[in-house]
C-alpha cells in the first residue's frame, strides 16, 4: 500500500468515517460472539484448544485407504475423512470430465438425435438436486444389485453386488521403483514437448510428440518389471459362504455402495455444468478462425487441433475449474447416505463424541476453504498465463 | 465392383433397393429379438447375432447415404442423421436403446403401476406403487403441519401466486407497488398465516412444517433476504475504500469457499455457541439465516457482473451532474446492472431451490427429508425409488420451468440492447 495515499486517506472525513464504522462493527461482532462463546464453554466446563486432536478417537470408519482403527487420535481421523473426500472428487471429477465433454461436443452434433439426446441429458440432470441423485442411486437403484451369492459377474475378475463392487487387489513388488519410473517419463514428456515446440517455432518441424509420450510411458515402466524387480499380482475376489445362507466375497478390494452412488450421482450432475461450458467454448470460437484455417488449407483435424481448441479451451477452463471446486465442496453430501468424508468424520462423529464445535466446525470449514483458495490462486495464475497477450 | 456398388445419383434406384431391404431386416431382426423374444439369426455366433441389426442397419445406410438425391426427405434424413457411417452407428444406437427401454420403462411409470389402493399390499403388479405416493401425498406437501390448518398454508401461497400474476398483468405505472408489496408487507403477512398465533389461529411451531412448502418458505425468504445483502457486498467490493474493500471480498470468499452443508452445521451446533447463554433462536430461522449469507455471497458476485458491464461514462455522467455515491447507485447505475443480470439472478434462485433439500442436516423434513421418512416407515419399506422419482420429478418441473424463463429473460433482454 502506498504510503501517500493513505495519508490521504486519514485526512479526509468522508472517506475516513465509513471505514471506520465498519471495522468497529466487525470488531464488535467478533467480540460479541468470543465473549458469548468463552462464557458458554465455561459454563459446560470445556476449554478452547486443538489439543484433541491427539486424543484416541475410538471410533470406527467403514472404509478408509490408510491403516485406522478406534485406537487412533482423532486427527488421524481427520486424515482419513480428508483422504476419502479427495478420493469421491478425484473419481467424480475424471468421470465428469469424460461425460461432460462427450456430452458437450454431442450437442454440437449434426446428428439430429444425438443433439437432441444429449440436450435431454444436460435438461434432466441439470434440474433435480443433487442430494434427489444421490438418495436415488443410493437408496434406489443400488438396493436392486443382487445378493453376493448371485453377483453380476465380470469375467471371473471383479463382481458387482448389493454390498459393493468387489475388484482384485494389486500387490506390489518393489513398489517404489516403478513409481520412481512413472516419474521419469512424466519428465520425459515434459522435455520432448519442450523440444517439439521449439523445432516448430524455430524450425518449422513437426515432431509427432504425443506419439512419443505414449511410447515412453508404456514402455519406461514396463521396463522396470524386467529389470527393476518389480512384480504385479492381482488379488482376485472369492466368494465365501459364512453359513448356511450367508455368502461374503473375501479378498480383493471392495469399492462400497456409498463411494459408488456418491461418485456417479457427482460426476452425473457436474456433467451437464461440463457439458455447457464445452459448447459454449467452442461455439464461443468464432466462424471466421474455423474458415481461415481451412482457406489456407488445414484438414479438420488440424482445425479442430490447431485452431478451434486452443482457443475454446481459454473460454472453456476456467469456469469448468470452478465446476471442480463445486464438485469437491458437493462431496460433503456424502454425509447423508453416511460415507465416510471429512464432514461425516469429523463435523460428525467426532463432534457428537467430543462437542467441541467451534474447534471441528472451523476445521472443517478452513480445510475447504484452502482447498477453494488453492484452486482459485492457480486458476488465475493459470489464466493470467494463458490471456491473449496483445502485442 | 466398388463402383458399382458406390452410392451416387446415378445408380440411385440401384443403391435405394439395395439399402432399404437391409435397414428393414436390421429392423426386423431387433424388433423380433426386443418383443417376441425370437432370435431370427441365431445360427450366427452369438456376438455376431447380437450385433447383427446394428451391422446390417449401418450397411443399409450407407446405401442410402446419396449426396444430391434429388428426394427431399432423403436428403433430410441423410444431413440430420445419417451423414457419414459414425453418425449413422450413433443413430441405430439411439434408436435402438430408446426401442428397448423406454417400452419397460412406461410400463414401470404407468401401465404397469399400481394406482388404486391405500396400502402397501394393493400394490400387486410389477410397476410402480404411487399408492404410496397418494397415501403420503399430504405429508410430502405440507410435513407435519396438522391436517386441519393446512388451508393455511394453502392461503399464503394462493395469495403469492395471485400477487405474481397480478404483478404480471396489471399496467406498468402499479407494478412497482405490487412488488413492492411482495417484498416488505407479504412476508410478514405469510408468516404470520403460516405459523399462527395470532387472530385466533392457532399456534404452529416450526418443527412441524416440512415438505414441498417448506421448500419454497426457505427458498422465498432467503431469497428476498439475500437480494439487498448481495447488492451492498456487491457495491463493498467496487468500493474504494481499502477497508470496506478487502471486508467484502474476505465476506464473499469465505462464504463461496465452503460448502453450504458446513454452512448449516455452523448453524445447527456452533452459532448457538455465539449467543448469549438462555437465549434460543428458531431453528428454522437459524437455517434461514445460514441460507441467505451463503447465498448472498453468490448474489454478490452476480450484481458485481452487472456492475462491471457497465461502461464507465454511466459513472462519469452521474457525477457530472453533481449526484452523490448514493444517489449515483441508487438511480443511475444499480437500476441498469440489476436489468442485466436478471438472469443471473434466476440461476442463483435456481441453486437455492436445489440446495434447500440440505436442511435434513439440521433436522428439519422439506420433501426430500419426508420421502426419506416415509420410506423407512415399517408399512411401507422398499418404496424409494417411487418416491425418490416423485420429488425428482417436482423439483425437476419447477427447476426446468425456472431455467427455461430465465433463459427466455436472457433472449429478450440481449436483443433489446
Amino acid at each position: 500500500m502506498n504510503l501517500k495515499n493513505f495519508k490521504i486517506d486519514f485526512k479526509n472525513k468522508k472517506r475516513l468515517i465509513p471505514q471506520v464504522l465498519t471495522i468497529s462493527f466487525i470488531i464488535f461482532v467478533i467480540a460479541y460472539f468470543s465473549y458469548n462463546a468463552q462464557i458458554n464453554m465455561g459454563n459446560r466446563g470445556i476449554s478452547f484448544g486443538y489439543g484433541f486432536l491427539s486424543q484416541e478417537a475410538s471410533f470406527d470408519i467403514t472404509f478408509s485407504m490408510i491403516d485406522y482403527d478406534g485406537s487412533y487420535s482423532y486427527g488421524r481421523a481427520f486424515l482419513v475423512g480428508l483422504l476419502n473426500t479427495l478420493l469421491v472428487s478425484i473419481i467424480g471429477i475424471i468421470l465428469c470430465t469424460i461425460l461432460g465433454v462427450t456430452i458437450g461436443i454431442g450437442r454440437l452434433s449434426q446428428n439430429y438425435l444425438i443433439a437432441k439426446a444429449a440436450e435431454w441429458y444436460v435438461e434432466i440432470f441439470r434440474n433435480i438436486p443433487l442430494l434427489l441423485q444421490i438418495f436415488f442411486w443410493y437408496y434406489g437403484a443400488l438396493r436392486l444389485l443382487p445378493l453376493p451369492e448371485n453377483a453380476i459377474n465380470f469375467n471371473d475378475i471383479s463382481y458387482l453386488t448389493i454390498k459393493g463392487w468387489y475388484v482384485p487387489k494389486f500387490i506390489w513388488t518393489n513398489f517404489s521403483i516403478f513409481l520412481l519410473s512413472v516419474i521419469v517419463s512424466i519428465f520425459a514428456i515434459f522435455y520432448v514437448f519442450n523440444y517439439a515446440k521449439k523445432q516448430r517455432e524455430e524450425i518449422g518441424k513437426h515432431v509427432p510428440a504425443g506419439l512419443i509420450s505414449l511410447c515412453i510411458i508404456i514402455i519406461i515402466p514396463l521396463i522396470t518389471f524386467f529389470v527393476g524387480g518389480v512384480t504385479l499380482n492381482f488379488q482376485y475376489p472369492e466368494l465365501n459362504q459364512l453359513s448356511d445362507t450367508v455368502y461374503n466375497f473375501k479378498g480383493g478390494v471392495s469399492i462400497i455402495p456409498e463411494l459408488i452412488s456418491l461418485a456417479l450421482a457427482l460426476s452425473m450432475y457436474t456433467a451437464t455444468f461440463v457439458a455447457e461450458n464445452v459448447r459454449a467454448g467452442i461455439e464461443g470460437v468464432g466462424k471466421g478462425q474455423k474458415e481461415a484455417a481451412a482457406s489456407i488449407g488445414l484438414t479438420r483435424g488440424q482445425i479442430l487441433k490447431l485452431v478451434v481448441m486452443p482457443q475454446a479451451l481459454r473460454i472453456i477452463i476456467p469456469p469448468t475449474t470452478n465446476q471442480y471446486l463445486n464438485l469437491t465442496k458437493n462431496s460433503s453430501l456424502a454425509a447423508a447416505i453416511a460415507y465416510p468424508d471429512i464432514v461425516l468424520v469429523f463435523a460428525g462423529t467426532a463432534l457428537m463424541q467430543t462437542g467441541r464445535a467451534i474447534e471441528i466446525i472451523s476445521i472443517t470449514m478452513g480445510t475447504y476453504l484452502f482447498l477453494s483458495l488453492t484452486i482459485s490462486v492457480l486458476m488465475n495464475a493459470y489464466n493470467k498465463k494463458m490471456a491473449i497477450k496483445e502485442k | 465392383m466398388i463402383k458399382f456398388f458406390k452410392p451416387s445419383r446415378n445408380n440411385l434406384n440401384r443403391s435405394l433397393s439395395i439399402g432399404f431391404p437391409l435397414i428393414t431386416l436390421a429392423f426386423v431382426d431387433f424388433f423380433a429379438n426386443t418383443f417376441l423374444d425370437t432370435n431370427l439369426t441365431a445360427f450366427l455366433s452369438d456376438t455376431l447375432s447380437y450385433f447383427f441389426p446394428l451391422i446390417i442397419g449401418t450397411v443399409g445406410l450407407y446405401f442410402i447415404r446419396i449426396e444430391f438425391s434429388g428426394l427431399r426427405i432423403l436428403d433430410n434424413f441423410n444431413k440430420n442423421v445419417n451423414s457419414t457411417s459414425f453418425n449413422a452407428i450413433l443413430t441405430l444406437l439411439i434408436i435402438f436403446v430408446l426401442f428397448k427401454y423406454v417400452p419397460s420403462l412406461l410400463d414401470w411409470l404407468f401401465f404397469d403401476a399400481n394406482f388404486n389402493g391405500t396400502s402397501k399390499e394393493d400394490c400387486t403388479s410389477n410397476g410402480a406403487c404411487w399408492v404410496f405416493i397418494k397415501v403420503w401425498f399430504k405429508r410430502f406437501m405440507y410435513g407435519m403441519y396438522p391436517n386441519p390448518e393446512q388451508w393455511r398454508i394453502n392461503t399464503a401461497f394462493i395469495i403469492l401466486f395471485a400477487l405474481v400474476g397480478a404483478a404480471f398483468f396489471v399496467p406498468v405505472k402499479y407494478k412497482k407497488f405490487i412488488i413492492l408489496f411482495m417484498i416488505f408487507v407479504y412476508p410478514i403477512i405469510g408468516i404470520k398465516l403460516i405459523s399462527g398465533g395470532i387472530f385466533g389461529l392457532k399456534w404452529i411451531e416450526t418443527g412441524a412444517w416440512g415438505g414441498l412448502s417448506l421448500t419454497l418458505i426457505v427458498s422465498a425468504f432467503a431469497l428476498i433476504l439475500c437480494f439487498p445483502i448481495g447488492m451492498f457486498l456487491a457495491l463493498g467490493r467496487r468500493s474504494e475504500l481499502p477497508v470496506i474493500r478487502y471486508s467484502s471480498i474476505g465476506f464473499i470468499e469465505i462464504w463461496r469457499g465452503v460448502p453450504l452443508i458446513t454452512v448449516l452445521f455452523m448453524s445447527a451446533v456452533m452459532f448457538p455457541m455465539f449467543l448469549p447463554d438462555g437465549t434460543y433462536m428458531d431453528k428454522l430461522m437459524r437455517v434461514i439465516i445460514a441460507i441467505t449469507l451463503f447465498e448472498a455471497a453468490y448474489m454478490a458476485e452476480v450484481i458485481r457482473g452487472g456492475l462491471q458491464a457497465l461502461s464507465r461514462g454511466q459513472y462519469d455522467a452521474a457525477k457530472s451532474l453533481g449526484m452523490g455515491y448514493w444517489r449515483m447507485h441508487l438511480f443511475v447505475i444499480l437500476p441498469q446492472a440489476l436489468k442485466l443480470v436478471i438472469p443471473g439472478i434466476a440461476n442463483t434462485f435456481l441453486a437455492l431451490v436445489k440446495d434447500t433439500p440440505l436442511i435434513f442436516v439440521v433436522g428439519l423434513l422439506e420433501l426430500a427429508g419426508m420421502i426419506g421418512l416415509a420410506k423407512t416407515n415399517p408399512k411401507w419399506l422398499g418404496m424409494a425409488i417411487e418416491g425418490y422419482v416423485f420429488a425428482g420429478l417436482v423439483f425437476w418441473v419447477i427447476c426446468y420451468a425456472m431455467s427455461r424463463y430465465s433463459q427466455r429473460l436472457e433472449k429478450k433482454l440481449s436483443t433489446e440492447r
